[in-house]
Order: structure tokens, then sequence, then C-alpha cells
């Protein structure tokens, strides 16, 4: 089919070349030199991209053609515009859009600290314009609380998340790549962390330090890497087989590079979603922990007014109904992408048979 | 075909029984050393209760409990205890380790194992209902509520339903795990027991329910388009048995995998659910030696814990050996 194609050159490398033509610049890094730059524009701008290339580019033309169906979770439809045809990941994304807004303007919404107290206490929802969620047992206003308690979920999810990932993915691409003792070794350190609850873990690594936003997050991504790493190096696995990969080794990539630049980022999807799934556990688990008054004392989070409320849970249910239920919106939100993004990286699952 | 199922079982276990030994040795060290970085021990907490301690009562305390020791010492102390079946002495509780979880051990099974019952048999249920209605009404309604259940804090869930069934209608007690003082005996007696643990084993079943139905409905799916499941099909069979005899059975290989992994869980969730129902479990026994800074306590929960991981994975393993014969070859 294609002349000019060795075999040893790796069969996306045409493509990308001709998507570095274009620019593109909600892509930070320098395209060139950007496997990356490369996984995203396929993925998530797909074929829209290249066809516009490929009209420049007319010597290229049946290489890239060729390549296009090379490149894995590169698709006829773009993951952008499948989310966009997803009502649930669409309102998802919304939803968390919102949220992350609230948090971010959280100080300008109520500034001054929400622990404040600002009225007379167990003030009931609807009473008081100036706080129309009411007051607590302590006389805090209870929107501020909600309205700040935001900041402390997203973030310690947000972070805790990033260091699963991060940790997950690192072990799991060594294990799925070099395979043999290193993949006994490192597999036998992540069952001793998946033999543990995680929870109970969680639990003791915060009473090591001072219960701070900082800690927590650390214990909560310490403790919930074990899920990346199978993924990821059944991912790796799979990909050390490919035809690419084979081309890098034999061109004599190093051992970093061929992980970093060549499978990680055609193991990306698997790892977006899990990072949806791993952010709302961590939320989860955030909230309990503050919920049974191990978290930390100095921020508001919704776990801890959930804790507070539950004492008034017979007289004014609502205190501890309300944070619960931002909860359950946030999780449901990042559920909800995350569905969304699994659908639409891998389709296969959805369709009948 | 009997005996070579049963030689492919004792295969597995005597395999994974090998691995499982390392694996709790390292669990118990890596505990161990983590729990001495915590600051302050169940010296200092009994101290500052009792509030008239000196120095001198606290250094015998500790010389009596073993905590002037270092490290190493009270590591190769511990393991010389675990060598003898024996999980040490709390300072707090004044009691054996292994008096005090066994009288905690059965409370938390009961509600560990009914809420899994409840939700493997739920999560399939529903599961099944989704695959069999894919892409229609009832499967958008049914993949909503999961995902709802999904992403509920199941002791957030709990104080909702002691609010509903307890405050507002007084069906079912709010708390503990029987009436106190009732003296109850008989049918009474078993009645009493069931109303206190439905609340806390719904409220810890729920995130479990939504994940086993989710996993069914993929795994359904998954199986429905293999070329077998036509064959049943183009057989001419009824359509209820190609769901449940051909498609779900094959479908619950994975579920059952992905119910083992999660009983560990399933522990530290109980612990959350055992605090908001005042129930009398380990999880809150473990969450109480936190505070108490009792070391001893709180490995041994974390030992048994791990133990009952494994031996939850041994009973998926062997399963799926019995299940599938191309399971073992590998």
């Amino acid at each position: 089919m294609s002349t000019n194609h060795s075999p040893l050159e790796q069969p996306s490398r045409r493509a990308v070349k001709s998507l570095e033509d274009q620019p593109l610049k909600h892509v930070a890094v320098p395209l060139e030199h950007s496997s990356w730059g490369r996984q995203f524009a396929a993925g998530w701008l797909g074929r829209f991209r290249r066809r516009a290339s490929d009209a420049l580019d007319a010597p290229n033309t049946p290489d890239t053609a060729d390549a296009v169906q090379d490149v894995p979770y590169a698709r006829d439809w773009t993951v952008f515009k499948a989310l966009l045809r997803n009502p649930a990941a669409l309102s998802g994304a919304t939803l968390l859009l919102a949220l992350i807004v609230i948090a971010l303007l959280a100080g300008t919404l109520y500034p001054g600290d929400p622990l404040d107290i600002v009225a007379q206490p167990m003030l009931p929802p609807g009473q008081d314009p100036q706080y129309w969620l009411g007051t607590d047992s302590l006389g805090r206003n209870v929107l501020a609380e909600l309205v700040h308690g935001s900041r402390a979920s997203l973030a310690i999810g947000a972070t805790a998340a990033l260091i699963g990932v991060v940790i997950g993915t690192l072990i799991g691409a060594l294990a799925g790549y070099f395979g043999g003792w290193v993949d006994d070794v490192l597999m036998r350190v992540t069952e001793l962390f998946q033999t543990t609850p995680s929870f109970l873990f969680v639990i003791v690594i915060v009473s090591i330090g001072h219960p701070s936003m900082s800690i927590i997050s650390l214990a909560i991504g310490v403790t919930s890497w074990p899920t990346i790493t199978r993924l990821v190096r059944a991912e790796f696995r799979a990909l050390g087989q490919s035809d690419f990969v084979m081309a890098a080794r034999s061109l004599g990539f190093g051992h970093a590079r061929i992980i970093w630049r060549e499978m990680l980022p055609n193991a990306l999807p698997p790892i977006i979603v899990t990072t949806s799934v791993m952010l709302a556990t961590a939320i989860l688990m955030e909230s309990a922990l503050s919920f049974l008054g191990m978290g930390d004392p100095n921020v508001v989070s919704w776990g801890s007014m959930i804790g507070d409320g539950r004492d008034m849970l017979r007289t004014a249910w609502y205190l501890t109904a309300l944070p619960g239920g931002a909860l359950v919106l946030t999780v449901l939100a990042l559920n909800l992408l995350g569905d969304g993004l699994n659908d639409a990286l891998n389709p296969r699952l959805n369709e009948r048979p | 075909m009997i005996s070579s199922r049963t030689t492919r079982v004792v295969r597995r276990l005597r395999r994974t029984g090998a691995q499982a030994v390392p694996t709790v040795i390292a669990v118990v060290v890596l505990n161990f050393v983590l729990l001495q970085l915590v600051p302050g021990d169940a010296a200092d907490v009994l101290a500052g209760e009792s509030g008239s301690a000196t120095a001198e009562t606290m250094a015998m305390m500790r010389h009596h409990f073993g905590l002037d020791l270092t490290l190493w010492q009270q590591l190769v102390a511990y393991l010389n205890h675990l060598a003898h079946f024996s999980l040490g002495f709390s300072p707090r509780f004044n009691t054996p380790v292994m008096q005090l979880i066994m009288s905690r051990l059965p409370n938390t099974l009961i509600l560990m194992v009914s809420a899994l019952i409840f939700a493997v048999v739920a999560g399939v249920v529903i599961g099944v209902a989704m695959a069999t209605w894919a892409g229609r009404w009832p499967d958008r309604v049914l993949s909503f509520i999961a995902l709802v259940l999904y992403s509920m804090p199941g002791f957030w869930l709990a104080l909702m339903a002691i609010v509903l069934f307890s405050v507002k209608l007084g069906w079912l007690p709010s708390g503990g795990e029987m009436t106190l003082g009732a003296d109850l005996s008989g049918w009474d007696w078993l009645a009493d027991r069931v109303s206190h643990a439905v609340l806390p084993a719904l409220a810890l079943a729920s995130f479990f329910v939504a994940i086993y139905a989710r996993l069914t409905r993929v795994a359904m799916l998954e199986v429905q388009r293999q070329d077998f499941v036509r064959t049943a099909q183009a057989k001419g069979l009824h359509p209820m048995i190609v769901t449940l005899r051909h498609v779900l059975r094959n479908a619950l290989i994975p579920i059952t995998t992905v119910a083992g992994m999660h009983l560990g869980n399933l522990l530290g969730g109980a612990a959350v659910i055992e605090t908001v129902f005042s129930w009398p479990g380990l999880g809150r026994l473990a969450l109480e030696a936190v505070q108490g800074r009792d070391y001893n306590v709180l490995l041994g929960v974390l030992l048994l814990s791990s133990l009952l991981v494994i031996a939850s994975n041994v009973l998926v393993d062997v399963l799926h050996a019995w299940l599938d014969p191309r399971i073992a070859l590998h």
C-alpha cells in the first residue's frame, strides 16, 4: 500500500509529522517533541485535524491514512465529540465545572472563616434571607460552610488521585515493561498494599502525622495506587508485544524513552478513566475520615459537617442531609464523567451483540 | 473428573498458601514499623486519662507493657508472640488481644456476611435486569440508581435511613446490636437481633450493590456476544434459560473475583458504619485502638483483616479452579 514506509518506522510517526504542522495552541508541550501531544491530538481532536493536514500534505496521504488505523484509540469520531453527544457525561462535566468554580470563588462569595459564629444557633433553612440554609449548632452559616467545604473535598480528592496515579502508573509501567524479577518484586509489594484494608491503612497513616490536608491526601494517595498499578501493568504487557514497541526497540531507543514516549501515551485512555474513579473514591474516603473526626480540624469539610450534624439528627436532620447531598452531587458528577469517558474510549462495551 | 478437579484445587491451595506466609509476615512488619512512627503510646493516653500520673508510674507502665524496649526488641517479641499464636496483651483494655478480637469478631462477621450476601444477590439481580433491557428505559433508570448508590457515602445513607426508619417511622432501632436489658429468648431474641442488624447491613451493602450491578451488566453484555450464546439461541432455547444458564453463569467469574477483592474494603466500610450504629464490632475496636494508641490491638485487627483478605482470595481462586478448568492451567 505505502511505498516509502520503512518497516522499522513507527507506524504513527508520519501521521504526527503532518499533525505537527498544525498549530495546536491548547497542548502545552511543544508538539514536535511530544508523543503526548500526538496522543491527545489524535484522541481528542481526532481525524478532523488529520484530514485538514492531509490536504496540505498531499505526498504523505496514503501513508497517513495507513497510519491512522494503527494509532490505538484514534477513531472516526473524537472522544471530545463523543462526550458532547453523551448527555450523562455532559451533565457530569457541567456539574463538576460548576463545583470547581464554586470552590475557586468560595473566598469571594463568603469571605472570612466559614467556621466563625455569625448568627443565633440552629436557625432552620429558609427563615433568614441572609442565611438561607440556616445555621448549625454553633451558629455558623451552613451555606458558607458548604461552599468552603467544596474546597477541601476537591483539593484532597485531586491531590490524592494525582499521588495514587503517579505511583501506580510508575510501578505498573515498570512491572509490565520489564517483567521477570522486577515484575515479581513489584507485584509482591502491590499485593502487600492490597491485603491491608485501605481505609484502616489511611487511618494509621493519618494518625502518624498531624491530621492536615496534605497528610490526608498523601495517606489516601499512598493506599489507593494498587488498582491502577494492575491496570497499567496489564496494558504494558499487552503493548509490549505490539509492532511499534518492537520497532522502537530495534531502533535502539532507551527504556525510559520507550516507556515514557511510546507506551505510556497509548496506555492513557484506561488511566484517564480510572483516575476519575480514584478521584471519586478519594473524596468519599476523605469524607469518611473527617466524619470520624480524624480530618483537619481547622478546615471545614463536608464529612466533618455530617459528623457535627449527626448529634442533632433527631431535631435537625437537614444539617446532616445538606453536606451529604453536596457530597453525593460531587461524586456523582465525577462518576458520570468517568462513565462517559469510558464509553467514549471503549465504545465496544456499549454495543449490543 | 471429580478427582482431577480436586487435585487442581489442592495444588492451587498449596501454592497460594506458600505465597501467603511471606505476605502476612511482611504485612505484620510493615504495620509494626508504621505504628512505631505514630507519636505517643498507650502509657501517654492512660496517663492523660487518669490525670495523676508521675514520671515514675509512667516508666513503670512502659516497662510493664514492654514499651521501653527498642523497636527491634519489640518487633522480635511481637513475632515471638505470633509464633505462639498469641496477639499480645492490650494495655488499654487490660485483656489479651486475642480474647478482645474474638469477642468483637462475630458481630463484624454478621454485618459483613449479611451485607456481602445482600450486595451480591441484589447486585446480580439488578445487573441482569439492566443487561436484559440494555439501552432501554429500565436499564437507564436502574443504571442511574446504581450510579447514585455508587456515589453515596455509606455512612450518610445510614444516617438518612436512621432519620427515616428510626426517627420518623419508628420501625427499626437506630443503634446497638440488641435491646439492652430486654432479656429475650427464642424467636423474640432473633427478631430483636435481626431488626438491629437490618439498617447497618443495608447501609454497608449499598455501595457494593452498585458495584456488583454495574459489573454484572458489563459482564453479561460481554458474554452475550459470544458464539455459544448464539448457538443456544439458535437451538430455540427460552431466552430466560439462555440468560440464566448460559450468560449469567459465565458472567459470574468476574463477579466472584471482584467480590473477593472487596472484602477488605467491606471491613474498612464496617469501621464507619459500626460507629454510626454503635455496633460493637472490629472496625470500632480498631478506631478505639488508634485513639488509645493501643498498638497491639490495632496490629491484631490489621493482621486479622489481612488474613481475611488472603483467605477470601484463596476462596475465590479455588472457586475459579472449580468453575473453569482453563484457569488452573496457567
